[in-house]
């Protein structure tokens, strides 16, 4: 049943602090979803929650009808959820080539191999591929710690698109890259397949309203409203708390 | 995409290389397996009359791989490596004594013994880290030895364990005197630790581990089962820390609390940082280096010598933070000016 992600009645808090409130959300297989919402909406715990980093303190979430509210971030990443992450966190001191070789390694289940190389040519030849999408390829012997920024905000996207997902959640895509490099974010966005179910959490208001079909928009852990980026742009509530009048000026 | 054209360069089989674990010496595939090798053999005909202390050292690199497999690959951050040693030496012993006299059973016994006191503490020691993980492990090296040591009936308790006999190896070497067999038998040990590490190394399983050190975080992730994954490491490690137990067990024929001393498993991290971790020739280096230095020093100086180390420990930190592998490159940076290795 591919009905993709389904969330209900998702709340979250920690001790007196409730971070995620009665949250219903559906993200169903090839939507473009934003999240937006001021800094300490809850953005990211939402994130985490549908990923399994957090656990929720009530609600379901479901994928493809089955419930996953209880399921580790390992094996939700199995099933398909995958997300990236707001600050890069790759493996610095390995290649290019092995940050995307890992997850090809356990998206195949062969990590426990004590034999034959990580780096065989099926493996290689797939993260070169996957390289060459993001303009990457010639870069695959460096150390990721070598390379700027941008390109290892390419290399986060790469890395989880590796895993083939069929939800991606892409946590500030394009944080700390500077604005001349953000448009080889949101092109890589636009070539990523058409059946995934990608969500978008973003401050990059130019990015969300390029990128997204639809934006929901989270504040202090409740959804607020949801809509197509025109109705979003037009919502006085949004203007007035999110936007701060004009979101043609957002530049940002 | 712009890409810094000055240091492109086209990857012609981007398959055949993995970081850490170059292709060979100078390009030259098993060049530095066959000088290390060469020098073993060397060093068996230069001091035909220090054949004992060769084999300890010998001894000692099988123990020092097994930690660089926990540390320098998978990044456990452990001080009781001498568990797993001591382990293997009792079940190596105890074994030949009253089971089988045959040598590489005995070795096989070590290896079991060595894995099942890794597996059973590491299913605990692996749910810490830091610092708590640092004195667990030294708990557990502890609570070994005082076992040995009340278990008087069977292990000698601080007499040591005497009576070992191993059989002739293969049915053929006898163990003499002078310790020729015992030499070339621990060798072969080594070079089959060494290769069985080198596969593990490079194989899905390593590069895995490799990326736990980096990003456990992350590694949980991408769906792998973080836990498990350095369970099965740690045990892996014990396995071969109790090889080398066995394999001193069986040359020395005897065992003393000594194998579970805090000494053994300090010193061997202290071979391992001055050698450099997670390439297995830092292993081999520095185990020769610490023992070899030891060993004069200890003649020159029996109540100093430990400042010698103790200032060579000093050095390698202060100036050559990846250990001895790490030399040719500092001091390249140093006389050259341009050791900078971003095409290495």
């Amino acid at each position: 049943m591919m009905t993709g992600l389904r969330v209900r009645g998702l709340s979250k808090s920690f001790g007196g602090l409730r971070v995620a409130e009665g949250i219903d959300f559906d993200l169903p297989p090839g939507a473009r979803k934003a999240l937006i919402g001021p800094n300490g909406a809850g953005k990211s715990t939402f994130g985490n929650l549908v990923t399994g980093i957090l656990s929720p303190t009530e609600g379901v979430i479901e994928f493809d009808g089955q419930n996953i509210a209880r399921l580790n971030e390992a094996q939700r990443v199995r099933l398909g959820i995958a997300k990236t992450f707001q600050i890069t966190t790759l493996f610095r001191h390995l290649t290019v080539r092995e940050n995307i070789v890992l997850p090809i390694i356990e998206r195949e289940r062969r990590g426990a191999r004590f034999w034959g190389r990580a780096t065989a040519a099926d493996h290689a030849d797939e993260a070169q591929d996957l390289l060459a999408q993001f303009g990457l390829e010639e870069l695959a012997d460096r150390p990721v710690e070598a390379l700027a920024y941008g390109q290892q905000r390419l290399i986060e996207m790469a890395l989880t698109l590796a895993l083939k997902p069929r939800v991606l959640i892409l946590d500030e895509p394009a944080a700390g890259v500077p604005s001349g490099d953000s448009h080889l974010i949101v092109e890589a966005i636009e070539r990523l397949p058409e059946d995934l179910a990608v969500l978008i959490i973003e401050h990059d208001m130019d990015l969300v309203f390029r990128v997204a079909q639809s934006i929901v928009v989270l504040v202090q852990g409740r959804i607020l409203t949801e809509g197509t980026p025109d109705e979003i742009s037009q919502d006085p509530r949004v203007r007035e708390m999110y936007l701060g009048g004009a979101h043609a000026e957002t530049g940002s | 995409m712009s890409i810094d054209k000055t240091t492109t360069k086209q990857p012609s089989r981007y398959a055949s290389r993995l970081a850490g674990a170059r292709s060979g010496l100078f390009g030259i595939p098993l060049l530095a397996e066959a000088l290390l090798l060469a020098a073993a053999v060397a060093a068996f005909y230069l001091f035909p009359y220090n054949l004992a202390f060769l084999t300890r050292i010998l001894i000692m690199i099988v123990l020092v791989l097994s930690l660089d497999l926990i540390l320098g690959i998978a990044g456990i951050a452990t001080l009781g490596q001498a568990a797993m040693y001591g382990t293997g030496a009792y079940a190596a012993g105890l074994f030949a004594i009253h089971v089988w006299a045959d040598p590489v059973a005995g070795l096989l016994a070590g290896a079991v013994a060595g894995a099942a006191m890794a597996l059973v503490s590491g299913l605990l020691l692996m749910r810490s880290h830091g610092l708590t993980l640092i004195m667990l492990s030294i708990a557990v090296a502890q609570i070994c030895a005082e076992i040995a040591n009340k278990a008087r009936p069977i292990t000698g308790g601080a007499d040591g364990l005497r009576g070992i006999r191993p059989d002739p190896i293969l049915g053929m070497f006898e163990f003499d005197f002078v310790g020729r067999a015992g030499y070339f038998y621990a060798l072969a040990v080594v070079i089959v630790i060494f290769a069985l590490l080198r596969i593990i190394a490079r194989s899905p399983f390593g590069l895995t581990l490799r990326g736990i050190q980096e990003s456990p975080s992350r590694m949980r992730a991408i769906g792998t089962p973080v836990y498990w994954r350095l369970v099965s490491a740690y045990t892996l490690g014990g396995a071969i820390a109790g090889v080398a137990g066995a394999l001193a067990a069986q040359v020395t024929q005897l065992v003393s609390l000594e194998a579970y001393s805090f000494n053994l498993s300090a010193e061997a991290l202290i071979m391992l940082i001055l050698g450099g971790t997670g390439r297995l020739y830092g292993a081999v280096i520095g185990a020769v280096v610490f023992m070899v230095v030891h060993h004069v020093a200890a003649a020159v100086d029996p109540f100093n010598w430990l400042f010698i180390i103790g200032a060579m420990v000093l050095g390698v930190v202060f100036f050559v933070p990846t250990g001895f592998l790490g030399l040719p490159l500092a001091l390249q940076r140093l006389f050259g000016g341009r050791g900078h290795d971003d095409r290495a």
